[in-house]
C-alpha cells in the first residue's frame, strides 16, 4: 500500500487498553446480571477481548502462534457454549426460570 | 482519513458496544450488540492483517454461537425484563471490583508498554490463510486432532443433557 | 569332663526345666513336672560338685560377644572360680532341698507346673547372676531374680481374700528392688565411665597396675553398687518388702528369701571387694547401715506374732550381720555366714512350712502351742534350726557369729559390745517363736487341733538334711584351737582360688580372745534359753493380743511404723504428684490442649463454611477480587525485583 506499513501505524499500547477495558466490562457484566444467558455472553465478551491481545501481539512480533492459539480459543469457546446452553436448559426445566440467584445448592 | 483514527474510531465503538451488552435491560437486545460487538473486532482483526481469523470469528461467533444464544433465549421465552433486581450492594461491589481490576491490569502492562517501540523485522502476511494453515498443519497438529475429540466430547454432553428423562416404566 | 561344658549343662538345665515345664506342664502329672524340676536340679548340683573339685584358678569362659565398640567389649562369659563355684554349690544344693520340699508342699496346688516353671527359672537367673564374669550378665541375673522374686511372691494372686494382699506384696518387693537397681545400674555407668570395661578381671587388673586410677569416682561407684545390695538383701532404707514378700507360698520364702536372692546383694559387694576395698568411707557406710539394720529388725522381730514374720525379720537381721563383716573387710568371714545361714535359715523356714501345713495354712503363733509331740521330725529339725541361729555352742552359726564378732572386737570393742545386743535379741526372739510353737498348751481350739499331723515323707527329707548340715556346717571353717590342720578351710579356698580376695589380710586372733569370745557367746546364749524357757512354758506368759500392747511392745508389733513413715513420706507425695499430673497434664494440657487444638479447626470450618453461599455471583466475585490479588502480587514483586 503506502510506504508507511499500515499494519504498524497504531502503537501495541492501543490494543492493549482496548483489550484490557473490554475484558473488565466482560468481567462486570459477569458480576452483575443475572440473567443465565447474558452471563454466558458476557463470558465470550471477555474471550474475545483475549482473542484480541492475542492478535496483536502476534502482529507486532510476526509470529503466527499467538493466531492459532486464537484459533483454539474459539473451537473451545464453542464447545462450550454448548455445553452451557445445555446445562441452561436443563436448569430452566427444574426451575423454570434462569436466574443465576438460584443456584444456591453449591453451598458448604 | 488515516488508518490509525479509524482504528481508534472502531476502538470507542467497540467499547461502547460492550457496554451496552452489559447494560441492556432485554435479553434480546444484548445479544445483538454482541454481534455488533464480534463484527467490530473482526474489522479490527483485517486492519490488522489477520484476514483467517477475522472470517472465522464472524463465521463462528457470530454465525453459529451467537445464533444458538438466540434460539435458546427464543425457545425458553426469556424475552421478558424478569430479571429481579441486583441489590444495591452487588453494583457497588462489582463496580468497585471491575475498576480495580482494570487499574491492576493497565498497572501490568505498565513497564512492558515501551517494549512497543522495539522494532523487530515484521513479517506482513502471517495472517493469511496459507501462511496460518502451514502452521496449523506443521506444528499444531496434535492440538488440532484433539480438538476433535474435544467437539466429540461437548456433543455427546449436549445430546445426553439436554434430552428430555423417559419417564420410569414399572 | 571339661569345667567348661560342665558350667554349660549347669547353667542351660535349669532353663530347659523351665521352658519344658512352661510349655507342656499343663498337660503333665504333678509327679513328672516336680521330678523334671527337681532332676534338673540334681544334676545340675552333681555337676556343680564336679567342677568344684575341679577348681583351680580362675577360669573364664567366653560364650559370645554382645557389644564391641572401639576398646569397649561387652561379652556374656562365665568365671569359675571359688567365689562362684561356691555360691553355685550352695544355691543348687539348698535349691534342690526345696524343690524336694516344694513337691510336698504344693502338691494340692492348681498352679504346680507353674510353682515348678517359675522356679527353675529363678535357680537360672540366680545362676547367671553367680558365674557371670562381667558386671553386665550379673546386672541380666540381677534383673531376672527380680522378676521371679515378683512372680513368686504373687503367686497367688487370684486367691479369693489374699489375693490383692498378695499382688501387693509382690509389686512393693519389685519396686524396691527397682530402686536398688538404679544404683546398680548407675554405679555400671560410672564404671565403665572409669575402667571402659565391665569385666571383674579387667578392673581388678587395671585397678593393680594403677591403684589410683578411679581416685574420685570410686565412692560414687561403690555407694552405688552398695545401694543396689540394700535394694536385694533388705537393708536400710529398703527392707520393707521383705516381710510382706512373706505372703508368697513357704518354698518361695526359703528359697529366696532367705538362702539365695537376698544374698545376692552380699555377692555383688564382696565380688567388688577390689572396689571397695579403696573406699574406706563406704566400707564405714555398709557398716553402720549393717549394723543398724540388724538391731532394728531385731527389735522389731521381738513381738511379732507371725510364725514367718519373724522369721523374715530374723532374715534382714542377719543380712545385717553380714552387710558388718563386709564392712570391716572381713569378705569370707561373710561368706561362711552367707553359708550356715543359707542352712538354718532355710531349714527355719521349711520347718515353719511343715508346721504351716499341719496348721491348714495358720500362721498366728499365738494360736499355736505344744506341737512338739504332734510334729517330731518338725520339732527336731527346728530345734536344730533354732539353736544354730541363737549360736548355740558347736553348731554352725555359733562359729560363723563369732568369727563376725572376733572382728568386731578386733575393729573396736563398741562395735563388739552393741553386736553383742542384737545377737542377744536373736536369741530372744528364735526362742521365743520356738517355745510358742512347740510347747505349752494348744490354742488354737479343737477344729484345727483335730487336723495337725505330720507332714509326708518328701517335706521332712530336707528337713533332715538341712538339719545335719547346720549341725555340721561349722566345719567349714573351724577357728585355729581345736586343730592344728583344717581349719579356716573355706577361707583359705576363697582366698586361694578368688581374684582380688588374697588381697585382703585376714587376721587371726589369738587363741585366748578366740576361747573368750566363744565362752561369753555360749554363756549369752544359754542364759537366754533358759529365760526363754522361764518365760515361755513355765509361767506360761502368752503372746498378748494386738490391743495390749504397749510401750516397746507395741513399737515392736507394730514394726516400729517404718511402713506408715515410707508410705507418709514417699508414696503419698508421688500419689499426689500422680494426681496432680492426671488432672492437670493429663486433663487439662493433653485433652483440652490436643483435642482442643483438633476442635478448633472444626470451628474455624463451622465458620468458614459460611463463605461458600452457593450463590454463583458471589463465587464469580470472589474469582474476580483473587484474579485482582494474583496480578498485583506479580506486579509488586516484578516491581521490587527490576529495579
Amino acid at each position: 500500500m503506502n510506504s508507511v506499513d499500515p499494519t504498524f501505524a497504531t502503537s501495541i499500547d492501543f490494543y492493549v487498553i482496548l483489550a484490557s477495558i473490554l475484558f473488565v466490562i466482560g468481567a462486570f457484566g459477569v458480576l452483575i446480571r443475572r440473567n443465565m444467558i447474558v452471563l454466558l455472553m458476557c463470558i465470550e465478551l471477555m474471550l474475545n477481548a483475549v482473542n484480541l491481545l492475542l492478535v496483536a501481539f502476534s502482529t507486532y512480533y510476526g509470529k503466527g502462534d499467538a493466531q492459532i492459539f486464537v484459533f483454539f480459543i474459539i473451537v473451545v469457546a464453542a464447545a462450550e457454549a454448548t455445553i452451557g446452553l445445555s446445562i441452561l436448559i436443563m436448569a430452566y426445566r427444574n426451575n423454570k426460570a434462569t436466574d443465576a440467584g438460584l443456584f444456591k445448592n453449591l453451598n458448604g | 482519513m488515516s488508518i490509525e483514527l479509524l482504528t481508534l474510531i472502531i476502538g470507542g465503538l467497540t467499547i461502547g458496544a460492550a457496554l451496552m451488552v452489559v447494560i441492556s435491560k432485554h435479553p434480546i437486545r444484548s445479544v445483538l450488540f454482541l454481534i455488533v460487538t464480534f463484527f467490530l473486532i473482526s474489522s479490527l482483526y483485517i486492519l490488522m492483517n489477520a484476514q483467517f481469523l477475522a472470517i472465522v470469528n464472524i463465521i463462528v461467533y457470530a454465525g453459529a454461537i451467537m445464533v444458538l444464544f438466540l434460539f435458546v433465549l427464543m425457545l425458553l421465552n426469556l424475552n421478558k425484563e424478569s430479571e429481579p433486581k441486583t441489590p444495591k450492594i452487588v453494583l457497588i461491589s462489582s463496580i468497585v471490583a471491575s475498576g480495580i481490576l482494570l487499574l491492576v491490569l493497565i498497572a501490568a502492562f505498565k513497564d512492558s508498554i515501551q517494549l512497543s517501540h522495539v522494532h523487530l523485522p515484521p513479517e506482513k502476511n502471517i495472517g493469511l490463510v496459507k501462511n496460518l494453515g502451514n502452521l496449523l498443519f506443521d506444528k499444531y497438529i496434535v492440538p488440532f486432532e484433539v480438538s476433535s475429540i474435544l467437539f466429540i466430547a461437548s456433543m455427546v454432553g449436549a445430546i445426553l443433557l439436554a434430552k428430555r428423562e423417559k419417564p420410569i416404566i414399572d | 569332663m571339661a569345667v567348661d561344658k560342665l558350667i554349660l549343662i549347669l547353667l542351660v538345665l535349669p532353663l530347659l526345666g523351665a521352658l519344658v515345664n512352661g510349655t507342656l506342664g499343663k498337660k503333665l502329672s504333678n509327679a513328672l513336672v516336680g521330678g523334671i524340676a527337681t532332676g534338673v536340679m540334681i544334676v545340675s548340683f552333681c555337676c556343680a560338685v564336679l567342677v568344684f573339685n575341679q577348681t583351680n584358678d580362675t577360669k573364664i569362659i567366653h560364650l559370645f560377644n554382645l557389644l564391641k565398640l572401639n576398646d569397649l567389649h561387652i561379652n556374656a562369659s562365665l568365671q569359675v572360680d571359688a567365689l562362684s563355684i561356691w555360691m553355685t554349690l550352695i544355691v543348687t544344693g539348698v535349691g534342690t532341698l526345696i524343690h524336694i520340699f516344694s513337691i510336698g508342699y504344693m502338691s494340692h496346688d492348681k498352679g504346680f507346673y507353674k510353682f515348678f516353671t517359675y522356679l527353675n527359672l529363678f535357680i537360672f537367673s540366680m545362676l547367671l547372676l553367680i558365674l557371670g564374669s562381667n558386671y553386665f550378665v550379673l546386672f541380666f541375673g540381677w534383673e531376672g531374680v527380680g522378676i521371679c522374686s515378683y512372680l513368686l511372691i504373687g503367686f497367688h494372686y487370684s486367691d479369693a481374700e489374699k489375693g490383692m494382699a498378695n499382688s501387693i506384696a509382690a509389686r512393693k518387693a519389685f519396686i524396691m528392688n527397682r530402686i536398688g537397681d538404679a544404683g546398680l545400674l548407675i554405679g555400671l555407668f560410672l564404671i565403665l565411665g572409669q575402667f571402659n570395661t565391665l569385666e571383674f578381671t579387667g578392673i581388678a587388673e587395671k585397678l593393680s597396675l594403677d591403684p589410683t586410677l578411679a581416685n574420685g569416682a570410686i565412692i560414687g561407684i561403690t555407694l552405688c553398687l552398695f545401694i543396689a545390695a540394700t535394694g536385694k538383701s533388705a537393708q536400710i532404707p529398703l527392707f520393707t518388702w521383705l516381710p510382706d514378700a512373706m505372703a508368697g507360698p513357704t518354698p518361695v520364702s526359703a528359697l529366696i528369701h532367705a538362702a539365695t536372692m537376698v544374698t545376692a546383694g552380699i555377692y555383688l559387694v564382696v565380688r567388688s571387694n577390689f572396689l571397695f576395698e579403696l573406699a574406706p568411707l563406704t566400707k564405714d557406710i555398709i557398716l553402720g547401715i549393717g549394723f543398724a539394720t540388724s538391731m532394728i529388725a531385731a527389735f522389731i522381730a521381738m513381738r511379732q506374732n507371725d510364725i514367718k514374720k519373724v522369721l523374715a525379720y530374723s532374715t534382714v537381721s542377719q543380712l545385717g550381720l553380714m552387710f558388718v563383716a563386709l564392712g570391716m573387710g572381713a569378705y569370707t568371714v561373710a561368706i561362711f555366714h552367707v553359708t550356715t545361714h543359707a542352712f538354718f535359715k532355710a531349714l527355719l523356714f521349711l520347718g515353719s512350712g511343715s508346721v504351716i501345713h499341719a496348721m491348714s495354712d495358720e500362721q498366728d503363733i499365738r494360736l499355736m502351742g505344744g506341737l512338739a509331740k504332734k510334729l517330731p521330725i518338725t520339732h527336731l529339725t527346728f530345734l536344730i534350726g533354732t539353736l544354730a541361729i541363737a549360736g548355740f555352742p558347736l553348731l554352725s552359726g555359733f562359729y560363723s557369729k563369732d568369727e563376725i564378732l572376733g572382728h568386731a572386737l578386733a575393729h573396736s570393742p563398741i562395735l563388739y559390745g552393741t553386736l553383742m545386743i542384737s545377737v542377744a535379741l536373736t536369741a530372744a526372739y528364735m526362742f521365743r517363736l520356738y517355745f510358742l510353737v512347740f510347747h505349752g498348751k494348744f490354742r488354737g481350739g479343737e477344729q484345727l487341733e483335730s487336723h495337725v499331723h505330720e507332714s509326708k515323707a518328701i517335706m521332712t527329707f530336707p528337713l533332715v538334711v538341712l538339719a545335719i548340715l547346720s549341725i555340721f556346717g561349722g566345719l567349714l571353717n573351724l577357728p585355729g584351737i581345736f586343730l592344728k590342720n583344717g581349719t579356716h578351710w573355706l577361707q583359705n579356698f576363697l582366698v586361694a582360688h578368688t581374684a582380688g580376695l588374697e588381697k585382703i589380710h585376714a587376721e587371726h586372733a589369738s587363741n585366748a580372745t578366740i576361747l573368750a569370745l566363744m565362752a561369753v557367746a555360749s554363756t549369752m546364749t544359754i542364759a537366754i534359753l533358759l529365760w526363754a524357757y522361764y518365760t515361755y512354758v513355765k509361767k506360761n506368759k502368752l503372746a498378748l493380743a494386738d490391743k495390749e500392747l504397749k510401750g516397746w511392745q507395741l513399737f515392736s508389733n507394730a514394726k516400729l511404723y517404718i511402713d506408715e513413715v515410707y508410705n507418709f513420706l514417699i508414696v503419698k507425695p508421688i500419689e499426689y504428684l500422680s494426681k496432680i499430673a492426671y488432672s492437670f497434664v493429663e486433663i487439662k494440657v493433653l485433652n483440652q490442649g490436643v483435642f482442643g487444638f483438633a476442635n478448633l479447626f472444626g470451628k474455624a470450618g463451622s465458620i468458614i463454611r459460611y463463605w461458600q453461599t452457593g450463590l454463583l455471583s458471589n463465587y464469580l466475585f470472589w474469582m474476580v477480587i483473587g484474579l485482582i490479588g494474583l496480578i498485583s502480587y506479580y506486579i509488586i514483586k516484578l516491581q521490587f525485583w527490576n529495579f
